[in-house]
């Protein structure tokens, strides 16, 4: 597989001095045109840290890259690798831990919503949904483990959602796959947290980001600004379990704790 | 990683069209149209494939009037494409997507010792909107319009062909798009000639006068001042007749903090009944303002944010006017008939007996704009603003309109809602020009307002 930048790694960054403050950390952000992690990469070149962004679009990469440096990240790398093909993870993210010379943080937010009407009629868009929402990252977060474990260090923050905490009819195969990406890595927090290696499972609410836009009641929804500070604050406390905003934690153990034969008539 | 865009713009079940509409900052007129954000520059013009009423690129939704409306047809909302894609602080020049506000430019740039060029009263516009409008700001006696510090930017046609647009690439498009509402295609990214500040704050003087005369004499005392504006108090007759606050100011040049700025916390929280804007309440509010400077020369040193962006401090200050809306009028009149013009509307207004309490005089420069459709010329202009109450108010906008014709003005697209097609075509006689560079898939309601059928290329 060829590993293409979006752009030059080489371009220099123009540091101002207020980035200097805090050692920059090393972030592999596997996801990196989706709407909360460009949010959240806002916050990280902000402070400086060094990047190695990973996306499937070239253009759309290149515009997240070219805003990371702007804004003053200390350096910035990217491929263009549709994380899909899970034979390439191996590849890319030894590639990717080289040019930033190690890893302290990899923040998985790959994920589609997918089209639930479509999935309902046809395995085939349910098991896309599956295959980029649990198998991929099941495969990445498999080759980080090891990685991190082996060296007792580093955090992996995975982008989950509130859908995965119970099945409803409106989006139950994308609930289903990242019920089972947050089984998958709250099982590998309990494997390798006395490793060294803090492992999060992040857990957003409906959140104005592209992937929401035209959906009912968006206006409701929360800023992806806000979601992203809290997301990078909960990673540098080395949180386990975070739902943002911080409510969902109320209202989903309120759904969960609806009795199936109420909830089965609702609609959700 | 597969984007979700794609999957989500189809009809999921849980998808219906964005409500309320699309408003403008003037919320009048009010239409209904089908909003399509776009968050990346290549979902245009994909993202208007198949509509059938035309579509208009639109940014925040803060000019006043119809503008950025398109009744019926589709609004393709840029906010979502932000990024910042290039700075050099040698030269000051920044790249970014078009849907980028200016309240995020200066978040980036102030910390960094930056500040725009040219800024209107509120940073809540896009760079692609502001482009659009060709807007100006409190320095365009000194620094022109906002459309001469873009030394070059993309612009996207609906067939799909990408244009790169300065002074010397594609010329007559850059003259068209700076100041084309729009119509000409979408801006994808621009460049903007950032200037340097070693302060946040202002050196303000705020200075009492009576009349258009000593508001004159202290425009011409003020020519190397690089900022002026006056507030002018269009409820009083008599004695007080035109008398207002010229307020100036430049950056500081003494090396200060150059924090960003915190967000405003107010929300303007209900829409006001109708007849809470009465000529008494304002007419009060004028006194105050005009006597909240005791003194007839006041001095202070003062953030740029009060300085410049008084109003942005209360988010949804537009509902003050309640569910009718606001119109806001906005003229400028050529030196040689500035002063008697504007004495004269200013009477016209004076004797309606219409509130008007945001209402800001000032003279502008002669630095050409780049844009073929640009409102500023060297003048006086002068922005008023009304509650709508339908039968007077109209009749009045009217009234004015005429007088600006009468005076050889001509009026602002960006605040207008009212004037009609001849009006406009009067104001603009480059109009027939223009519309060679306007897109065939693009239009908006002003466009259909003030143009109309009248053999305008679709």
């Amino acid at each position: 597989m060829s590993i293409t930048p979006a752009s030059d790694p080489s371009i220099p960054n123009r540091r101002d001095s207020k980035a200097a403050r805090t050692e920059p950390r090393r972030i592999l952000v596997l996801g990196a045109t989706s709407g909360i992690a460009e949010a959240c990469i806002h916050l990280w070149a902000d402070r400086g840290d060094h990047l190695f962004l990973v996306g499937r679009q070239a253009n759309r990469l290149a515009a997240v890259v070219a805003d990371a440096r702007t804004r003053g990240a200390g350096y910035v790398d990217s491929a263009v690798v549709d994380l899909d093909r899970t034979e390439h993870h191996a590849d890319l993210l030894a590639h990717a831990i080289n040019s930033l010379g190690g890893l302290d943080i990899a923040y998985l937010a790959l994920g589609i919503l997918g089209d639930q009407s479509k999935a309902e009629r046809n395995f085939h868009d349910a098991a896309h949904i599956v295959h980029t929402n649990y198998t991929a990252p099941v495969s990445l977060l498999t080759w980080l483990a090891n990685y991190c474990a082996q060296r007792h260090s580093g955090t992996l923050a995975v982008l989950s959602s509130v859908a995965g905490e119970r099945g409803r009819k409106s989006n139950y195969v994308y609930g289903s796959s990242k019920a089972g990406l947050t089984a998958f890595v709250d099982g590998l927090r309990n494997r390798i947290d006395r490793e060294g290696v803090r492992v999060m499972t992040i857990k957003p609410g409906p959140v104005k980001t592209s992937m929401t836009e035209g959906m009912k009641g968006r206006e409701r929804f929360a800023d992806v600004n806000k979601v992203a500070a809290t997301i990078a604050k909960a990673i540098d406390k080395g949180q386990d379990i975070v739902y943002v905003p911080g409510q969902w934690r109320l209202i989903m153990s309120v759904i969960r704790a609806i009795p199936e034969r109420v909830f089965k008539k609702l609609n959700l | 990683m597969p984007s979700a865009v794609e999957t989500s713009t189809t009809a999921a079940p849980d998808t219906a069209p964005v409500k309320p509409p699309f408003e403008s900052w003037g919320r009048y007129p009010v239409y209904d149209a089908d909003v399509r954000s776009v968050h990346w520059q290549d979902q245009f013009p994909r993202v208007i494939d198949g509509v059938h009423h035309g579509a208009l690129p639109v940014g925040m939704g803060r000019s006043y009037g119809d503008v950025c409306l398109l009744k019926d047809g589709t609004l393709v909302k840029t906010t979502g494409m932000n990024r910042l894609l290039g700075f050099n602080p040698d030269t000051g020049v920044l790249t970014a997507e078009a849907g980028i506000t200016l309240a995020q430019i200066l978040d980036f740039a102030v910390p960094r010792g930056f500040f725009l060029p040219v800024t209107p009263g509120t940073k809540y516009v896009t760079l692609g909107g502001a482009i659009a409008n060709d807007i100006h700001g409190k320095n365009h006696h000194i620094a022109g319009t906002f459309g001469c510090h873009v030394p070059q930017f993309e612009l996207v046609r609906s067939d799909g062909a990408h244009m790169r647009c300065s002074p010397t690439e594609n010329p007559d498009m850059y003259s068209a798009t700076i100041g084309g509402l729009g119509l000409t295609g979408m801006i994808t990214w621009a460049q903007l000639r950032l200037k340097p500040i070693v302060s946040r704050k202002i050196d303000y003087q705020g200075i009492q006068f009576h009349g258009i005369d000593e508001f004159l004499d202290l425009t011409a005392q003020s020519q190397n001042i690089e900022y002026t504006v006056s507030w002018i108090d269009v409820t009083s007759t008599g004695k007080n007749f035109a008398r207002g606050v010229f307020m100036q100011g430049d950056h500081s040049k003494v090396p200060n903090e150059l924090k960003p700025s915190s967000e405003p916390k107010l929300v303007f929280p209900i829409e006001l009944p109708g007849w809470v804007l009465n000529g008494a309440s304002v007419g009060a509010f004028n006194t105050l303002f005009f006597h909240k400077q005791m003194k007839q020369r006041v001095s202070a040193l003062q953030d740029y944010e009060p300085f410049f962006y008084p109003l942005d401090a209360v988010l949804k200050w537009n509902k003050m006017y309640g569910k009718r809306g606001l119109l806001q009028f906005q003229y400028a009149i050529p030196w040689e008939h500035a002063r008697e013009g504007t004495i004269a509307i200013l009477h016209e207004v004076a004797k309606s007996g219409l509130a008007s309490f945001l209402a800001v005089l000032k003279a502008f420069g002669d630095v050409p704009s780049p844009g073929l459709m640009s409102f500023p010329k060297p003048g006086i202009t002068l922005a008023l603003d009304f509650p709508i109450k339908p039968e007077k108010s109209f009749a009045l906008f009217d009234r004015l309109a005429e007088m600006t014709y009468e005076f050889g003005g001509r009026l602002y697209p960006a605040k207008d809602a009212r004037m009609t097609a001849e009006q406009y075509q009067a104001f603009y006689p480059q109009w027939q020009r223009f519309a060679r560079y306007k897109d065939p898939a693009l239009t908006s309601s002003f466009w259909e307002r003030v143009v109309g059928g009248q053999g305008f290329m679709r």
